[in-house]
């Protein structure tokens, strides 16, 4: 089948999808966008999580064909144009969140839909909005440090 | 000159530079093995064993063969012939013998991965089974002991007369203590791009070591260690299971001989991760501690068993830590193994030491608690002025700072000295400690090269790894400071066999090595051509022998001390604070140096409460082989980790004056929240993980349960 959707904001179109192929699969293999990561395919580590028209979703577990004319946004989406790190990608650099780098893709996704619909979100929000993602190298801790800070940078945090 | 002759003069050196691989991983563009441009790949899935132990009698292709696109299915009958099977953990698909569940016995080739995958599992493989033995027991009769244990330490050791000493002594404990498998779970699964040209290969390999995969698969395929090319230059994680290489490497380069000239994407699934990839072997130890009624020492006695594979020995040294953290005239160890028809056990962060300190830590408590002392006290007292096992001092050693810093910090004054004695809101609460070590291993053999360039720039070259562990930057910050200019103007090349060799990023010794290396060919560029070489003046330096390690016992040490709530209706175990103080030498960046720490405290934690792989006796394989069932901390796991450590000057480790941080983070904690469980409870649990079922108690004890009963 053909599957006609946006990714990051771009028209794309992938053929000869089949069945079971996975959303993941499609960005990864098909549009050149191996930012989001493919480490457990059941959707227990969220290391592929991407927003599907503006919600997080494990992409292992989204069949291709469900995007049909849906938006997806990515890791990749998340910098300006101008390269430009969005808020939430400067944050885990700075708070130094980041290790492997693995599970990073995920958990920017997600933290950054949470700050959209939470600029001031608290521990426990945050806590429960990236639950679904595992980090075996961070502790998590610098990762809360991020988002608090990527909160407060964009002048709405606590 | 000698390495460790002239330290370096810290200037980008304990500044908390933000990683430099930083932006490439925010932004979704740092290339892991799998991601690796290489035209138009193919894919290979994997087709394992479904039995524990037996031979194949038939294996059955043809189905997978028809499938569209499918391009070669490999079985042991059309494999290439290795040169070399002398490992029997490589010499995948060399015969018809099964040795342990999940084991490679074929693989398919196709032009996508769902048609490799699909046609992997229309493979008929049919097995002559004969019986096997999975389960690690202590009791056995037919345990051995290795000829010396991992990291070439003896198997067993004597000093004085342990029976006696216990025989004698005012106050004993006398327990077994048992550890879970744990398996390493990175989150980037293994991985392989492999591509024959022209005869040679090239591995686009996810590992902790580009050079030793190199050296342990050219002669496998009868080539020279430069007719090999491996580039890793981004490892999600690896936990030592990326630090030498397993069947995975192997197979994806037979797969790729088959298809010349194109390249060969072979990724193994989470479940494949749980019988191919390594994992922490399961520990059973007997400790016995004698001591005078103030709990000094007189005897320590450790009995290890642990498991290893039919195909290949692995020796955990598990008691190997016991041998020189406390000072005691009478002391034994010993290590056994039991040969299972398992997968091979491989490395996992601080093998021996973290499992080993588990058992050895609680002991302690228990020992403190029979001598009516305090934890933290006990330990104090049982310092040692050198180094018990070998006599020689210590180039550093700062445990009793690290326990005193740790009891301020978690308000050690806090704790009820009897257990049971503190509830809050419906939860019995309790603190505990436990002491961290890690060796400081002096690993020879690697190289580094440094390149002067246009306008005051160097390039430094050195085939090292970055697993996440911050290496990117702090090597670039050594090379800085070798150098004597500014963190901007040196470029760092590292993950690939093109640059110079480098050893594997295991031990917690990567920075030790590689940066004693570019520190000496640092030096050695400044000393043949001065503060303004030419462009393109070169000079490689190695990491050569430290005397020092001859005269000194280096280790770098640590405390952790462990808030626990244990709720009291449901035995639910929480984990709200953890605080580590270690003295690990000079800290080369503070911000990538707490997250290790953090982490791998977390993973501790993780290891006290969660982790543990449920061996199948009658399948032979570990039930929960996925991230569904074996559950690792998530963030609503842990708490507050508090990460300090104290100034320490050791002149003596390597020029930085350095000690690894990659390991130390995990040893001690399981111990810390198991004695701190049992301050809240009064409930000893000896094996890990400490689930809620275990605290339930044996009344038969004397300790009752933690938890109401109805």
């Amino acid at each position: 089948m053909r599957v006609t959707f946006t990714v990051n904001g771009r028209p794309q179109e992938a053929d000869d999808v089949w069945e079971g192929e996975s959303l993941l699969y499609v960005l990864r293999e098909r549009m050149g966008l191996p930012g989001s990561k493919n480490a457990c395919e059941q959707g227990e580590c969220g290391s592929c999580t991407v927003r599907l028209d503006g919600v997080p979703v494990c992409s292992c577990l989204v069949a291709a064909g469900q995007v049909q004319g849906r938006r997806v946004d990515t890791v990749e989406g998340l910098a300006g144009e101008d390269g430009e790190l969005s808020a939430i990608q400067q944050a885990f650099v700075d708070a130094g969140a980041v290790q492997c780098g693995f599970c990073t893709p995920g958990l920017l996704v997600a933290a950054d839909e949470l700050l959209e619909h939470n600029p001031s979100p608290s521990d426990g929000d945050i806590r429960e909005a990236l639950s679904g993602n595992l980090c075996r190298c961070t502790g998590y801790e610098k990762i809360l440090d991020a988002v608090r800070l990527a909160a407060a940078r964009t002048g709405q945090g606590v | 000159m000698t390495a460790t002759q002239g330290r370096v003069r810290p200037r980008a050196i304990g500044t908390p530079l933000d990683r430099l691989d930083g932006r490439a991983k925010v932004t979704g563009s740092a290339r892991y093995a799998y991601e690796q441009p290489v035209g138009e790949p193919v894919y290979l899935h994997a087709v394992q064993a479904t039995v524990a132990r037996g031979r194949i009698t038939g294996i059955d292709t043809e189905a997978a063969a028809a499938v569209p696109g499918v391009l070669a299915v490999l079985t042991h009958r059309n494999a290439p012939r290795l040169a070399d099977t002398r490992d029997a953990e490589l010499a995948v698909l060399q015969s018809d013998a099964v040795a342990f569940r999940g084991q490679f016995v074929g693989g398919v080739v196709a032009t996508t991965s769902e048609a490799a995958r699909y046609a992997a599992s229309l493979v008929r493989t049919t097995y002559d089974t004969q019986p096997h033995d999975s389960v690690l027991r202590p009791d056995r009769d037919d345990l051995y002991a290795p000829e010396s244990v991992n990291g070439g330490f003896a198997t067993d050791t004597e000093q004085g007369d342990v029976e006696a000493a216990l025989a004698s002594a005012a106050v004993t404990v006398d327990q077994t203590y048992t550890t879970a498998m744990n398996h390493n779970n990175p989150m980037e699964p293994h991985t392989t791009v492999a591509v024959w040209n022209d005869g040679e290969l090239t591995l686009y390999e996810s590992t902790q070591g580009v050079h030793m995969v190199r050296s342990q698969v050219a002669p496998l395929f009868g080539l020279q260690p430069d007719e090999v090319h491996v580039v890793s230059p981004f490892v999600g994680g690896g936990f030592g299971s990326k630090g030498t290489p397993h069947a995975p490497v192997v197979l994806a380069a037979m797969a790729a001989r088959l298809v010349p000239g194109r390249a060969v994407r072979f990724a193994l699934t989470r479940p494949q991760m749980f019988f191919v990839a390594g994992y922490r072997t399961p520990t059973v130890q007997h400790i016995r501690l004698g001591a005078d009624r103030g709990g000094r020492l007189t005897a320590i006695s450790v009995d290890a068993v642990s498991q290893t594979s039919r195909i290949k020995e692995f020796a955990e040294q598990t008691a190997v830590a016991a041998r020189m953290m406390y000072a005691a005239p009478h002391r034994r160890t010993t290590h056994r193994l039991a040969r299972l028809d398992v997968p091979v056990p491989s490395w996992m962060r601080a093998p021996g030491e973290c499992p080993g300190m588990f058992a050895a830590e609680v002991a302690m408590d228990e020992l403190a608690e029979a001598c009516g002392l305090d934890p933290v006290e006990l330990r104090i007292r049982n310092e040692p002025a050198t180094d018990p096992e070998t006599g020689r001092p210590f180039s550093s050693r700062n445990l009793v700072a690290c326990l005193r810093e740790g009891a301020r910090r978690i308000g050690w004054e806090r704790r009820e000295q009897a257990p049971r004695s503190r509830r809050e809101a419906g939860h019995l609460v309790g603190l505990g400690v436990a002491a961290s070590v890690y060796p400081v291993f002096w690993m020879p053999g690697s190289s580094a090269t440094v390149r002067a360039g246009a306008g005051g720039r160097y390039t430094v070259s050195i085939g090292a790894a970055d697993l996440g562990t911050g290496t990117w930057t702090a090597l670039a910050q050594i090379a800085a400071d070798a150098l004597e200019v500014p963190v901007e103007r040196v470029e760092l090349r590292i993950g690939d066999t093109a640059f110079p060799p480098a050893s594997v990023a295991g031990g917690s010794s990567g920075i030790t090595a590689w940066g004693s290396a570019v520190v000496h060919a640092a030096r050695r560029l400044r000393e043949t051509y001065g503060n303004a070489p030419p462009d393109g003046a070169e000079a490689t330096g190695e990491t050569g022998d430290n005397p020092a390690t001859e005269r000194f016992a280096m280790y770098a040490f640590g405390a952790q001390f462990a808030e626990v709530r244990v709720d009291e209706e449901t035995g639910e175990v929480r984990v709200p604070r953890l605080v580590g103080v270690f003295a690990a030498g000079c800290v080369i960046n503070p911000k990538t140096a707490r997250s290790q720490l953090v982490g791998g405290m977390t993973m501790g934690l993780s290891m006290a409460l969660h982790e543990e792989s449920h061996v199948d006796g009658r399948l032979g394989q570990v039930a929960n082989h996925d991230l569904a069932e074996y559950h690792i901390a998530a963030n609503a796991d842990v708490g507050d980790i508090d990460v300090s450590w104290i100034d320490e000057d050791d002149p003596h480790v390597n020029p930085m004056g350095s000690k690894g941080i990659g390991e130390i983070g995990i040893v001690g904690t399981a111990a810390a929240v198991a004695n701190a469980a049992h301050n809240a409870t009064g409930v000893r649990v000896r094996d890990l993980p400490i689930t809620l079922d275990k605290l339930l108690g044996d009344p038969g004890a004397g300790n009752g349960p933690a938890v109401r009963r109805r």
